[in-house]
C-alpha cells in the first residue's frame, strides 16, 4: 500500500511540475509586450546568452566540419565519389549536427548559467525583493532571458553550420585535394533552401525554445539552497540534452519523412 | 554607460554574424543561387524513358550547363515522357535539329540531358521542340542485352 501511495505521489508531483512549467511559460510570454518598451534588458541578456556562447560554438563548429570532411573523405574515396564531400558535410551540418550540437552546447553553456543565476536569485531572495517593490520578477527577469535564448539559438546554429562548412572546405579542398568547384557546385545542386536550410532553422528555434524554457523553469522552481541550485543546474543540462535529442527525432520524422 | 555601449556593439556584431551565416547558407550552400529567376526560354523534348532524370537536373551542351529541367510530365496517348527544359537566355543559338540525350554523370552520379547541336540554320525559340532524342540507358537493359548476345555467341560456336 505504501509503495502504491509513493507511486501516486511521484505521479502527482510530476504533473504538478509540468503544470507549473506551463504556467511559468505563459507568464513569461505575457511579459513580451512589456519587453518591447525596454529593449536594453533584452540586449544585455543576448550578450550573456548569445555573444558569450559564440566562442564555443564557432570553435566546435570548425572542428566538427573538419572531422566530417576527414571521415567523409575516407568513406567517399572508397567509392570514387570524393566530389560529393561538400554535399555530405553541408547536409549533415545543416540538417542535423548544426541544430543538435548547438542545442547541446547551448544547454551546457547558457542553460546551466541561466539556471544557476535564477536559482541563486531565488536563494538570496532577490526575486522576493523585486516582488516587494511591486515589480513582477518573471516579466522583469525571466522574460528577457527567455527571448534572448529564443533569438540567440537559431543565430548560433546558423553560425555553427556556416563555420562547419568552411572548416570542411579547409580540410577537404585544402588538405585532401577535393576539387574546389566540385565542393561548392555539388553542394549547391543538392542542398535545398526550403527542404534543408529552413527546416534546420526551425529545428534550432524549437531547441532554443525548449532549452531556455527548461533552464528558466529549473532555476525558478529550485529548492532555494546551495544543494537545490546545484541539483537544478544538473537537471537543466540532463533534461535539455534529452529533450533536444528526442525532439530532434520527432522533428526529423515530421520534416524529412515521406 | 560606456560598458552598455560596448555590450550593444558586441550584441550587434553577434546578430550580424548570425544573419551573415544564415545568408551564407542560403546563398552559397543551397541551390538558391542557381535558380536565377527563370530568365530564359523553354524547349521540350519527348523521351521513351527518362531513367532517373529529375526536375532541376542540368541541361548541358559540350559539357557546359546551359539550363535546367523545369518540368517533367507524362503523355497519356503516346506513353512518352515530356521533358520541359529552361535554357538560359544568353544561349539563343541552339539549332532546331539538336539531338537530346540523357547521360549519367559518373557511374553513380545524377542524370542530365546532353544536347548535341545539329547543322540547321534555324534556332530553337520559346516553346520549341527537340525531335531527335535518345532515352536514358537503363543498366538492367544493357546487362540483359549483353547476356543475350553472349548466349547467342555461345550458340553459334557449337
Amino acid at each position: 500500500m505504501e509503495q502504491l501511495a509513493q507511486l501516486g505521489r511521484i505521479g502527482i508531483s510530476t504533473l504538478e511540475r509540468l503544470g507549473r512549467g506551463h504556467v511559468l511559460l505563459l507568464h513569461m510570454l505575457s511579459g513580451v509586450t512589456a519587453l518591447l518598451v525596454r529593449p536594453k534588458l533584452l540586449i544585455a541578456q543576448i550578450h550573456s546568452v548569445g555573444v558569450l556562447s559564440m566562442l564555443i560554438i564557432t570553435v566546435s563548429g570548425l572542428f566538427v566540419g573538419m572531422v566530417l570532411a576527414l571521415q567523409g573523405y575516407y568513406i567517399l574515396s572508397q567509392f570514387g565519389a570524393e566530389e560529393t564531400l561538400g554535399v555530405m558535410v553541408a547536409a549533415s551540418l545543416v540538417r542535423e549536427l548544426g541544430p543538435v550540437v548547438t542545442g547541446l552546447l547551448f544547454a551546457g553553456r547558457a542553460g546551466s548559467a541561466l539556471t544557476a543565476e535564477i536559482g541563486l536569485m531565488k536563494a538570496t531572495e532577490q526575486l522576493s525583493g523585486l516582488e516587494m517593490m511591486a515589480i513582477d520578477p518573471i516579466k522583469r527577469i525571466l522574460t528577457p532571458r527567455f527571448m534572448a535564448g529564443l533569438i540567440s539559438m537559431p543565430l548560433l546554429a546558423a553560425l555553427f553550420s556556416a563555420i562547419g562548412v568552411i572548416g570542411g572546405h579547409f580540410v577537404g579542398v585544402g588538405l585532401l585535394g577535393v576539387d574546389d568547384g566540385a565542393y561548392w557546385s555539388q553542394m549547391q545542386a543538392k542542398i535545398d533552401l526550403h527542404e534543408d536550410i529552413f527546416n534546420g532553422v526551425i529545428k534550432s528555434i524549437v531547441f532554443g525554445f525548449v532549452c531556455t524554457w527548461i533552464a528558466l523553469f529549473q532555476g525558478h522552481d529550485c529548492v532555494p539552497t546551495s544543494e537545490g541550485v546545484s541539483r537544478a543546474t544538473t537537471r537543466t543540462v540532463v533534461h535539455s540534452a534529452l529533450a533536444v535529442l528526442c525532439l530532434d527525432f520527432v522533428l526529423t520524422a515530421l520534416m524529412f519523412g515521406e | 554607460m560606456v560598458q552598455m555601449r560596448t555590450m550593444e556593439i558586441m550584441v550587434g556584431a553577434f546578430m550580424a554574424a548570425g544573419f551573415v551565416a544564415l545568408f551564407f547558407l542560403a546563398m552559397q550552400v543551397s541551390n538558391l543561387s542557381g535558380l536565377n529567376g527563370g530568365e530564359g526560354y523553354h524547349i521540350t523534348a519527348r523521351f521513351d524513358n527518362i531513367g532517373g532524370l529529375k526536375v532541376r537536373s542540368p541541361v548541358s551542351m559540350a559539357g557546359v550547363r546551359i539550363g535546367r529541367v523545369s518540368d517533367i510530365s507524362f503523355d497519356n496517348t503516346t506513353y512518352e515522357a515530356v521533358v520541359t527544359m529552361l535554357v538560359d537566355s544568353n544561349h539563343k543559338t541552339i539549332p532546331d535539329d539538336t539531338f537530346a540525350k540523357i547521360y549519367t554523370a559518373g557511374l553513380l552520379g545524377e542524370q542530365y540531358i546532353g544536347l548535341d547541336p545539329g547543322g540547321s540554320e534555324k534556332f530553337l525559340t520559346e516553346g520549341g521542340k527537340v525531335s531527335l532524342t535518345q532515352s536514358a540507358l537503363v543498366l538492367e537493359e544493357i546487362i540483359g542485352q549483353f547476356l543475350f548476345s553472349k548466349a547467342e555467341e555461345g550458340g553459334n560456336n557449337e
